[in-house]
């Protein structure tokens, strides 16, 4: 069924577009790739903040608030290149393992930043009084996002 | 002027160049880790040039933004340039006839150009200030060539692998 779907997206006049005009593909991988840098840069620090390795400066809050909003921004800009690569390349992506993957922990760290926010919004000293637990979140969130940038780049060799 | 491409053909026939060419997963994982560091370099140089141009972080001084951020950009720059060496050293004489190569390259000395004259000359002039004034001009125009910079570096990186 998806095979059937890629066949008929891949023959759409948009994707016939897409996978002619040469320079489409390099220059939206490189909108992605910018954005994945500003997502990576403010989730790892923030993430070795709540693990408590680095940045003790300044407080958890203060940087949940600072950096979160830059991937909720961020985030729309990855999903709109990522669909014209997608749409460009359907089988490429939608067949791939490593896609599905990187989808998966997406889903999974999108929901992890959510409650770090949340919380966060509700108790500004909620994470600095659970430490245990926001050095947890913190681990898995940082797991997360390397996982997700080595799936996106082995999806090229699979 | 041999001595460049001769010593790109000695670079792919070391050990680590074959190794790297013949295998078929230390390309992809090298890259992965090029990738990696590349993203920390950008995302955390971007934070403290949006800081010069008071974009962003406007409420920490411009001294305390540039302790904080740069650790982050050597640290990862060191990993990137290891990274991106061994990926050179896989096909050094393709690379080095490579255009959009190349352009990184000097896109690269540009930004070592930028940064050195930003560090020794407009930085020293900064002081502890987080007012909107005390950022000069210079400081202004170093953040956003930074930015430029960091970008044209990105796409060329990305169309190398775009070309033969």
């Amino acid at each position: 069924m998806i095979q059937s779907f890629c066949d008929w997206l891949s023959n759409t006049s948009l994707s016939l577009t897409i996978q002619t005009v040469m320079w489409i593909i390099p220059a939206v991988q490189t909108i992605h790739i910018l954005c994945v840098a500003v997502v990576m840069s403010c989730m790892a620090m923030l993430d070795l903040r709540l693990i408590g390795v680095a940045g003790k400066r300044q407080p958890i809050s203060r940087m949940v608030s600072k950096f979160v909003p830059w991937v909720w921004g961020a985030l729309p800009v990855l999903l709109t290149t990522g669909i014209i690569l997608t749409i460009g390349e359907p089988s490429r992506e939608l067949l791939n393992p490593y896609f599905r993957a990187k989808m998966l922990m997406l889903a999974i760290v999108t929901g992890i930043t959510f409650v770090v926010q949340r919380q966060n919004k509700k108790d500004t000293s909620f994470w600095e009084l659970r430490r245990g637990t926001a050095a947890t979140a913190g681990a898995f969130s940082l797991l997360l996002w390397v996982g997700i940038i080595t799936a996106g780049r082995w999806i090229a060799y699979y | 002027m041999t001595l460049i491409p001769e010593f790109c053909a000695w670079l792919e026939n070391t050990s680590v160049g074959t190794a790297i060419r013949q295998s078929t997963w230390l390309f992809p994982a090298i890259e992965t880790l090029h990738v990696l560091a590349t993203v920390m370099v950008v995302g955390s140089v971007t934070m403290l040039d949006l800081r010069l141009l008071n974009v962003a972080w406007r409420d920490r001084s411009i001294r305390e933004v540039h302790e904080d951020v740069l650790p982050w950009t050597w640290s990862s720059f060191a990993v990137a340039a290891i990274a991106g060496s061994l990926l050179f050293s896989s096909s050094a004489t393709k690379y080095y006839h490579n255009l959009p190569f190349r352009m990184k390259m000097v896109l690269l000395v540009l930004i070592a150009i930028n940064a050195a004259f930003f560090e020794t000359r407009t930085y020293r002039r900064i002081g502890n200030s987080n007012d909107e004034a005390q950022i000069s001009f210079g400081a202004k125009i170093a953040g956003a060539v930074g930015i430029v910079l960091w970008i044209a570096v990105v796409a060329c990186g990305r169309w190398i692998g775009f070309t033969k």
